[in-house]
């Protein structure tokens, strides 16, 4: 039988809170992260988007000057929450070479690359900081996060877009089932509120256009979506073989049951509008965790709010769980804090270790008339989750027609 | 045209900026990778800030010889005269 892994700490900067306490009560508050952005650059360019989700606490407030230098804005998040899941989990002496990392981003530093790019073409190229190639490369997240924690088991970089987050718990239950580590930290980071990102996700007519509102643009499930908004962050999690964990005694939030990854093959950027693809993820996840569709309670959904998107899952939902999906609690907290991208699998996995553990489900906002097309039971005030054993679902889907999934069920 | 003691204050801000060390530790005597434990990546950021800041040249082949801050300061000094 494969080892058991369990959930030990966590840790999370994101646009509803810069630590995991912060986030958790206002993800059962229901708060929008989003704001208009002040930045000269969105008129300048005349960005069709005027608005975005930036984390609450800013990056600098928590690093040092000189160590925020060395990292793009991203690892700075990474980081941060690296940190807060290590010192939740309360690991003391450990043996570092058992020790792994696996820390997505979907999209890497794009604001060192870019700066760079446009210190090259206005002051040439004996500017152009020899930081840059370190700070750029998608690998930089997990990299420092392997230095900071002297984890010397391998640093991970899993990147499929926005299911990053999520493939990065994929990953970490395999590193330690296979026994290549014993503990994992795992997670995903993103900060890609920059122009260009902002441009280009716009032209692909992906993000909320509802510039008058911010912080009703985000709103999965409703009649009138219109895109998503972006976020920005990181979640971390503290992934650790059972046995390890009893061992030195340690508070078990909750046991990562299954994971899985699967791939659509269908379009580059559309969801399969059967959803095959996510049908499949979830499955194969339930079978992993030996899982039936009656044991899970809680699904914290990808529910971008795109027009597209949110129906498909729907449908992989229903065809997974059958006519149980009925009974199951739907939270969509991209309706809070945005999408995070490549972090957001990582954060929402927070979020739903912690709806197993406090037996309470985040919120949904902004959901005023639902989508007929979409009849899930989805919260919009808080739920409590039954007595017993349960488990709750987390998904996240990417660009590329990536689907991962992950079940995580009580201790 | 700067002084040396110009010079020296003007180096220490810019290694302050990029590590944090104390703008008084930065002496004529020290090592930059010895005692001020300035890695290479550290020090080319230090050379360009101070191309910038003194209006001179630091070729990279350069570099390798700036052992101390002594070192940089009469070869920013001399570049300028």
């Amino acid at each position: 039988m494969a080892r058991k892994v369990v959930i030990t700490g966590l840790g999370a900067t994101t646009p509803i809170g810069g630590d995991v306490p912060t986030m958790w009560q206002n993800a059962l508050k229901g708060v929008s992260g989003a704001r208009t952005l002040e930045d000269e650059w969105v008129a300048k360019y005349d960005l069709p988007v005027h608005f975005a989700a930036r984390c609450s606490t800013p990056a600098l407030d928590v690093l040092s000057r000189v160590e925020a230098k060395r990292m793009d804005p991203s690892t700075q998040f990474g980081v941060i929450a690296a940190r807060e899941a290590w010192a939740d989990s309360g690991i003391g002496e450990i043996d570092h070479d058992r020790l792994a990392v696996a820390f997505a981003t979907g999209i890497g530093g794009v604001w060192t690359l870019l700066d760079a790019w446009d210190t090259l073409r206005d002051k040439g190229p004996r500017r152009v900081l020899p930081m840059t190639v370190p700070m750029l490369m998608p690998n930089g997240v997990a990299a420092a996060v392997s230095l900071d924690l002297g984890a010397r088991a391998g640093a991970h970089t899993p990147v499929s877009a926005c299911a990053s987050g999520t493939e990065a718990l994929h990953l970490g239950l395999d590193l330690i089932r296979s026994g290549k580590a014993d503990v994992v930290v795992c997670g995903g980071a993103e900060a890609a509120i920059h122009p260009m990102p902002l441009a280009a996700f716009s032209s692909m007519q992906a993000l909320s256009r509802r510039n008058d509102e911010p912080e009703r643009a985000s709103r999965p499930y409703d009649i009138d979506r219109d895109g998503f908004v972006m976020g920005e962050g990181a979640g971390a999690l503290v992934l650790e073989a059972e046995e390890h964990a009893i061992a030195r005694g340690a508070r078990i939030y909750a046991e990562l049951a299954g994971t899985s990854v699967t791939a659509d093959a269908y379009h580059i950027t559309a969801p399969d509008p059967e959803g095959l693809g996510a049908t499949r993820a979830l499955k194969a996840a339930m079978f992993d965790g030996r899982i039936q569709a009656e044991d899970v309670v809680h699904v914290n959904a990808h529910a971008t709010s795109t027009p597209v998107g949110d129906k498909p899952e729907y449908t992989a939902l229903r065809a997974a769980l059958g006519t149980h999906v009925d009974n199951v609690a739907v939270s969509a907290t991209k309706s809070q804090m945005g999408h995070l991208l490549g972090a957001s699998g990582a954060v929402e996995a927070v979020l739903t270790v912690l709806a197993v553990y406090e037996r309470k489900t985040p919120v949904t906002i902004n959901l005023e008339n639902q989508d007929p097309e979409i009849p899930l039971d989805v919260v919009t005030s808080v739920r409590d989750l039954p007595a017993g054993d349960i488990v709750a679902l987390s998904n996240s889907f990417g660009f590329g027609g990536h689907n991962a999934v992950i079940a995580v069920r009580n201790v | 045209m700067a002084s040396n003691e110009e010079i020296l204050a003007g180096l220490a801000e810019i290694v302050n900026e990029e590590t944090g060390l104390a703008p008084e530790a930065v002496e004529l005597d020290k090592s930059f990778t010895e005692d001020l434990d300035i890695d290479s990546i550290s020090m080319m950021t230090i050379v360009v800030n101070a191309e910038e800041k003194f209006g001179v040249r630091i070729p990279d082949e350069e570099v390798k010889n700036l052992k101390t801050v002594g070192d940089a300061v009469s070869f920013i000094a001399n570049a300028q005269a």
